[in-house]
């Protein structure tokens, strides 16, 4: 794997920025080159969120993600926008609470989440892109266990320390699926 | 041989470019000896503008900054913020601080900005050789308005100190004139007082002075005092418009 | 040496400032470099520094006037748009020899243009910063990592010549995060003794004047000429640049800032497939790194010069060539940054012509 390119996406609030900071910890923890970039701008404002990471093993050139190999998607609009413009062979994983009825694109395999959902059921109040992760970390294995917990414990503002137990627990959830 | 009067200290020994009659001297002659007064003259900064007054900066003996046309209150509240503990003015013409230096003049006034400013206002852009100011009065013919300021194509004339009086961050704003010697006495007072509030850190003061414009008026000396009383004063009404610390005091 | 940590390009630069003993920050809301402001307020208050958010572009360039001018490390930071209305200040700074650092992260014009990354300034930030004969040092880091760098040497540089300098970064690098380290260094040790600036003289000297205004013009050219003798020592001295795959290459890309981490893939791309090609990239926008461009006319075939832009760098990578040899450019523009894959095609295409 000497590089992953990854767009998270949805809507604001959803934990999208927040989510993709933690892969590129992650990354970082790994002592691997990482990036990360927001959409920014009026469409910031729409209500909509994305965000570009990279992972690499070699400096990397634009943190501007245009074919992805990972798509996490969280609403409709974001699945609409990124689904056919993956790489060869790219996984999409979608929160299937919120996105249904779409057609798949050949050639990319598609893992459907019902993260929101989930984050309900199981007193996981606002990790359903946490739970997303989970099944990522699961599917293309990004980064280690050990990297993981740093990574979240470095994103965790030091006023939310408790929080950090939930997150691991939506991490593993995913990880069940 | 006794010493009766003598040029303040704060005033350097530079000869003056000022055209004869213009009241600019009077002006410069008050500052310097309130900050002589005060004591104030080794930690005083002095912004100068862009106008008749731009060498202001080698006629004072504190230090002193030239400053963009109109930039005068924003150049001070760079200067205040760094060094809060020296005295900062600003000396303005009223092109500079009411047409092309509004916003600076208005943004500094309403942060309270713990500054002093003279503002001359002779109702005409002198340095530039006697065109509209934004304080030309209606009616009033300037190169730019050669046959009188008409206020249906122009608009009005700006009255600064009231403006400014509305502004919750003004501690102090009054308008005086230099063309009588009780009114030279009163506006000493003035400008003695807006040094004075800095230094008690009570924020913004403003000194409007009407000051007189014989050569781009077209007058003598005398009858620019005269068309001073006559036109300016009755549209610029000397007075107190703001002071917070006599409000304090009641 | 701390940990490195995940920032973005503007909140590290604006912590790298900070480091730098910068206490005093005057700016103005515009996209995309908010953040810089918004780490500012959020940090001078807890540290005794001065955050004040101007009433315009205008206002806080001249608000850094006054306090380079009462001798503290003053900066402002804006967008393409913005550093237009601080021109007339910076003109003023330059020609009242004051150092401070002001921050372009651009963004595509003319006009209101867009707010996605741009390198459409480089003209204005190298050529007309505003009015007059001058200059200021103009930096362009590539990574947050040098954004963080080139504060402080942007702070050190315009204190020791007394100049304004620019941090000119782009949308991408003040928003993307990378890891970033910061330097455990002593600021003070890099700030000469003011003794021109307005302090007040407390009776103990004779007044400092801070002035950019001549009236005799054999007494303003006398004044110019001095500075630009300043210029060509900087000029001599100070240019700074990488190489990247030069020794051999037979095409040189010439790129800076965003544009370079394109260039270098696109490199990467082309020597995979056998096309010897390289990168010179200026980390010193003025002054200009022309002697390795200089002496690469004597190896290299062609330049190929990419920027986010019309083509604004590749005149001044002409004039060193002066004819030499080919000299080929690739931009986008508006807003849009150019991809390896582009890039790589114009190689393919310069490499297919020499052959």
């Amino acid at each position: 794997m000497a590089t992953q390119n990854i767009i998270l996406a949805g809507f604001g609030g959803q934990g999208i920025l927040f989510a993709g900071k933690v892969m590129a910890y992650c990354g970082l923890m790994e002592g691997k080159e990482v990036s990360w970039l927001p959409s920014y701008g009026p469409e910031m404002r729409g209500g909509t969120a994305n965000c570009s990471v990279c992972l690499s093993d070699e400096p990397i050139s634009s943190p501007l993600v245009l074919n992805p190999d990972v798509l996490i998607a969280m609403n409709g609009p974001s699945y609409d926008k990124f689904a056919n413009v993956m790489a060869k062979d790219g996984k999409i994983f979608i929160d299937s609470t919120l996105v249904n009825g779409k057609k798949f694109p050949d050639g990319v395999a598609v893992f459907e989440v019902p993260a929101t959902q989930l984050a309900q059921d199981q007193d996981l109040s606002g990790l359903a892109n946490i739970i997303l992760l989970g099944k990522v970390l699961k599917e293309t294995q990004f980064a280690s266990m050990e990297a993981v917990k740093k990574g979240i414990e470095k994103c965790v503002p030091p006023s939310k320390t408790h929080l950090i137990e939930a997150n691991m627990r939506a991490i593993q959830l995913g990880m069940s699926l | 041989m006794a010493i009766v009067y003598d040029k303040p200290k704060a005033l350097s020994d530079m000869p003056r470019h000022y055209c004869p009659g213009c009241t600019h001297g009077i002006i410069h002659k008050l500052v310097a000896e309130v900050i002589d007064e005060l004591g104030c003259e080794g930690k005083t900064i002095g912004v100068a503008p862009v106008g008749c007054a731009v060498m202001a900066y080698d006629y004072f003996n504190c230090d002193m900054i030239e400053a963009a046309h109109g930039r005068a209150p924003a150049v001070a509240t760079g200067i205040k913020r760094a060094r809060p503990e020296n005295v900062v003015f600003t000396y303005q013409g009223d092109g500079d601080l009411a047409a092309i230096g509004t916003a600076e003049t208005v943004h500094s006034a309403t942060r309270g900005e713990n500054i002093t400013i003279i503002f001359v206002n002779n109702a005409i852009y002198g340095m530039t050789g006697g065109q509209m100011a934004p304080t030309t009065l209606p009616g009033q013919v300037t190169q730019t308005t050669p046959y009188g300021r008409d206020t249906t194509a122009v608009g009005y004339p700006v009255r600064v100190s009231e403006m400014l009086a509305t502004l919750d961050g003004v501690a102090y704003a009054e308008r005086v004139s230099v063309d009588t010697i009780p009114n030279i006495r009163n506006a000493k007072k003035a400008i003695k007082k807006a040094f004075q509030n800095q230094i008690d850190k009570k924020g913004f003061s403003i000194v409007e002075v009407l000051s007189t414009c014989p050569t781009n008026w077209g007058l003598t000396p005398v009858e620019a005092l005269e068309w001073l009383r006559k036109n300016m004063m009755p549209y610029y009404p000397l007075g107190v418009y703001k002071d917070k610390s006599a409000e304090e005091d009641k | 040496m701390a940990e490195r940590v995940l920032m973005k390009g503007n909140e590290a630069l604006a912590e790298a400032a900070l480091r730098a003993g910068c206490r005093h920050f005057f700016g103005y809301p515009i996209t995309p470099q908010t953040e810089v402001a918004a780490y500012m307020a959020k940090k001078m208050p807890k540290i005794g520094g001065t955050y004040l958010q101007a009433e315009s572009e205008i206002a806080a360039i001249n608000m850094v006037y006054g306090a380079a001018a009462a001798g503290v490390r003053a900066m402002t930071s804006s967008s393409s748009p913005g550093i237009s209305l601080k021109a007339e200040g910076i003109s003023y700074m330059a020609g009242a020899d004051l150092p401070c650092l002001i921050c372009n992260i651009m963004r595509g014009g003319p006009g209101l243009g867009g707010i996605q990354p741009s390198q459409a300034d480089y003209w204005q930030a190298t050529k007309a910063t505003g009015h007059g004969d001058f200059q200021i040092l103009v930096f362009a880091p590539s990574t947050v990592q040098e954004m963080v760098n080139t504060v402080f040497k942007a702070f050190d540089l315009a204190d020791k010549y007394r100049m304004p300098a620019m941090l000119l970064g782009d949308g991408m690098l003040g928003q993307m995060m990378e890891p970033v380290e910061f330097p455990d260094s002593d600021p003070s040790a890099n700030i000469p003794a003011k003794d021109w600036a307005l302090t007040g003289h407390h009776n103990a000297r004779k007044h400092n004047v801070v002035n950019s205004l001549f009236l005799q013009p054999q007494a303003l050219e006398d004044l110019v000429v001095e500075r630009y003798k300043k210029y060509d020592y900087i000029k001599e001295n100070e240019a700074m640049h990488e190489e990247y795959l030069c020794e051999d290459a037979d095409i040189i890309l010439v790129a800076y800032g965003a544009s370079s981490r394109i260039a270098k893939s696109a490199v990467n791309a082309a020597r995979a497939q056998g096309i010897k090609a390289g990168v010179i990239r200026p980390i010193t926008l003025w002054p200009y790194p022309s002697k390795p461009i200089d002496a690469a006319c004597s190896k290299a075939k062609a330049f190929l010069v990419v920027e986010m832009s019309m083509g604004q760098m590749v005149d001044d990578v002409r004039l060193i060539v002066n004819g030499r040899k080919p000299v080929h450019f690739y931009g986008r523009t508006g807003g849009i940054i150019p991809t390896p894959a582009e890039v790589l095609e114009q190689i393919k295409k310069i490499a297919g012509g020499d052959r």
